[in-house]
């Protein structure tokens, strides 16, 4: 188990280096750079200078390196990521990739991280109470509610909602980033669909193991029925809801660009799309960087947590 | 077929499809028309109203349900084919292989798919629109159809080939495939044979999951103005257009519904036939 964790953080460096050398890869092979102001077009020599003065000049794999920090860039220093320099943002010239990182990622993170326990919490809860009471009313009721949200895209939820609570009611804020009542609509949008995923699948995984051996087992056993249910089959029952955890976490936790434009957030999501958009890899990378770690460890907890949970599975050590 | 709930599903989905292939002949469609009866309500003349330019919504819905319909589909195709042989090797050959895989699924799961979506359109594009004029020169429109499809069937099968290594893990361990190794049966014939129909549960489930989600990321991408665009038109792009016209002073509320009314229905649907043939396939949860 140890060595098996041990092993896992190391490969996070490898996963890291791969990934954000990919970004910037395809953020600098893509057709458009990130110097052109919108429909003004500029000439050669102030791109080239420009260029230049970014360390973006030569081939991609010099560009790369100095941005990794592994080639001395056009000053003659080691100044890239593994110096934990992120460069300045190419767009918005006066700021810097980390002091935009370091404003925006709490917001983002607090409303991922309401939008999760929500997903989570309400998803199990509905989805294992759907596949006890199979073809109850509390089942059928369930799962409608869990097609019916997963059936909409969140920028038409988001604005229903608002509508409704804030606008008709008056009960919540319109939007921005006050308090905790500012969060309600935003993780509740953000959660929809992903109780929805939640609670199908603990159902779908819930209704196969109560048919299963061991379950059958622990109630000739003569185990109370709660703890056939809590303490055997849930137990195995979620696990493909585990696994699904993982990269829902790290989505949900960067952010989406779609609720922060909805409830006008200054979450990173918004940064992160028009960073794409306008080819500025230094910002660009600087997310993916975020991104990754959370998404690397967070799948380490998830596998760690499936040995937990089904001693059945062999983690290759 | 027993469950009431699957034919309401198949009854719906029927009309839908039959509608979207059918409807321009029998109705009339003129997605493409402007008139001078900019942002009239439903009436008798435009069934849906009309939208800014003067369009019946009506042949706008229709034709967003051909364009979505065809996406959804080929997309989850494309991500099903890929993620169900990709889990199932991972997780049945475990060891090295399985986390050399699992990583790569890692690595491409960790370069965000936004980043993958807008290069793979900005680069391609123009390749696409002048292959397709050699290839097939009536499709030369559909170039970005095209490429929303392949773009994001790509980016979709990382989760299913996660959920098949895992469920195949799990499964691996029991004692029936013991028992088809300890017979002597080949590695194919158990993949086949015995840990693919124990799967395939888990795997409709996913794909009825993931025809909707590829619907509702290309109304994503028509969001950020990536997607299908004016004139022609999928659910995503007339919700994203309808959204703006929904505002307490003045809205105009049949630019959003109808659409909105549409899509959902759709993947509600689609949803529902996928529990009803989940229920069918799995021997398990029959009792």
């Amino acid at each position: 188990m140890f060595t098996f964790i041990i092993r896992r953080i190391i490969s996070l460096f490898v996963v890291l280096l791969i990934a954000v050398s990919a970004s910037f890869c395809l953020l600098r092979l893509a057709p458009g750079n990130p110097f052109a102001q919108g429909e003004k077009a500029i000439t050669k020599e102030q791109l080239a200078a420009m260029e230049r003065k970014y360390d973006l000049d030569g081939s991609i794999a010099s560009q790369l390196a100095r941005y990794l920090g592994v080639k001395r860039n056009n000053e003659g220093e080691y100044s890239g990521v593994l110096q934990w320099d992120f460069q300045p943002c190419l767009k918005y010239k006066d700021r810097e990739v980390r002091e935009l990182i370091d404003q925006t990622v709490p917001v983002s993170a607090t409303i991922g991280a309401a939008a999760l326990l929500l997903a989570t919490t309400i998803g199990i809860f509905l989805g294992s109470m759907a596949a006890l009471k199979k073809d109850s009313f509390m089942d059928a009721g369930t799962m409608f509610f869990a097609l019916f949200a997963v059936s909409l895209p969140t920028f038409v939820v988001g604005p229903t909602l608002i509508l409704i609570f804030a606008l008709w009611l008056g009960w919540l804020p319109v939007g921005g980033w006050n308090g905790a009542s500012s969060l309600i609509l935003p993780a509740l949008t953000l959660a929809g669909p992903f109780i929805a995923y939640i609670s199908r699948l603990t159902r779908t995984s819930m209704l196969e193991v109560l048919g299963q051996d061991f379950v059958r087992t622990a109630r000739a056993k003569g185990l109370a029925e709660r703890s056939v249910i809590y303490r055997h089959a849930l137990k195995v029952g979620i696990l493909p809801v585990v696994s699904f955890i993982g990269p829902l976490a790290a989505n949900l936790v960067t952010g989406s660009l779609v609720i922060e434009s909805v409830f006008n957030l200054p979450g990173m999501g918004g940064f992160f799309v028009n960073s794409v958009l306008n080819r500025d890899v230094f910002l660009c990378c600087g997310t993916v960087v975020i991104y990754c770690t959370l998404l690397v460890l967070l799948n380490l907890v998830v596998d760690v947590a499936y040995k937990f949970l089904d001693p059945r599975i062999k983690l290759d050590e | 077929m027993k469950n009431p709930k699957a034919i309401v599903a198949i009854v719906v989905l029927g009309f839908i499809v039959f509608m979207a292939v059918a409807g321009p002949w029998i109705f009339r469609y003129a997605p493409e028309t402007t008139s001078p009866m900019k942002l009239s309500p439903p009436t008798a003349e435009n069934w849906f109203g009309t939208d800014m330019n003067g369009r019946d919504v009506f042949s706008r819905v229709l034709q967003g349900a051909r364009v979505s319909l065809i996406v959804g589909l080929c997309g989850a195709l494309v991500s099903f084919i890929i993620g169900t042989a990709y889990g199932l090797v991972s997780g049945y050959v475990g060891g090295r292989t399985d986390n050399i895989m699992m990583r790569l699924v890692e690595v491409l799961h960790s370069v965000p798919r936004l980043i993958i979506i807008i290069v793979a359109i900005f680069t391609f594009a123009p390749r696409m629109e002048s292959l397709l004029h050699q290839i097939w020169p009536e499709m030369k429109g559909y170039a970005k159809v095209v490429l929303i499809i392949l773009s994001l069937g790509l980016i979709e099968w990382l989760s299913m080939a996660r959920i098949v290594r895992g469920q195949v893990l799990a499964l691996k361990e029991q004692q029936f495939v013991l028992a088809a190794r300890a017979l002597g049966q080949s590695h194919v014939r158990i993949l086949l044979r015995h840990l693919l129909p124990n799967l395939i549960g888990v795997v409709v489930v996913y794909l009825t999951l993931t025809i909707p989600a590829v619907i509702l990321d290309e109304s994503f991408l028509s969001f950020l103005g990536l997607g299908i665009s004016d004139p022609q038109a999928s659910w995503g792009s007339l919700l994203s257009d309808g959204k703006n016209a929904i505002n307490p002073v003045r809205s105009y509320w049949w630019l959003l519904v109808f659409p909105a009314a549409a899509m959902s229905l759709t993947l509600l649907s689609l949803n529902f036939l996928g529990d009803a043939l989940r229920d069918a396939l799995d021997p398990r949860a029959r009792r």
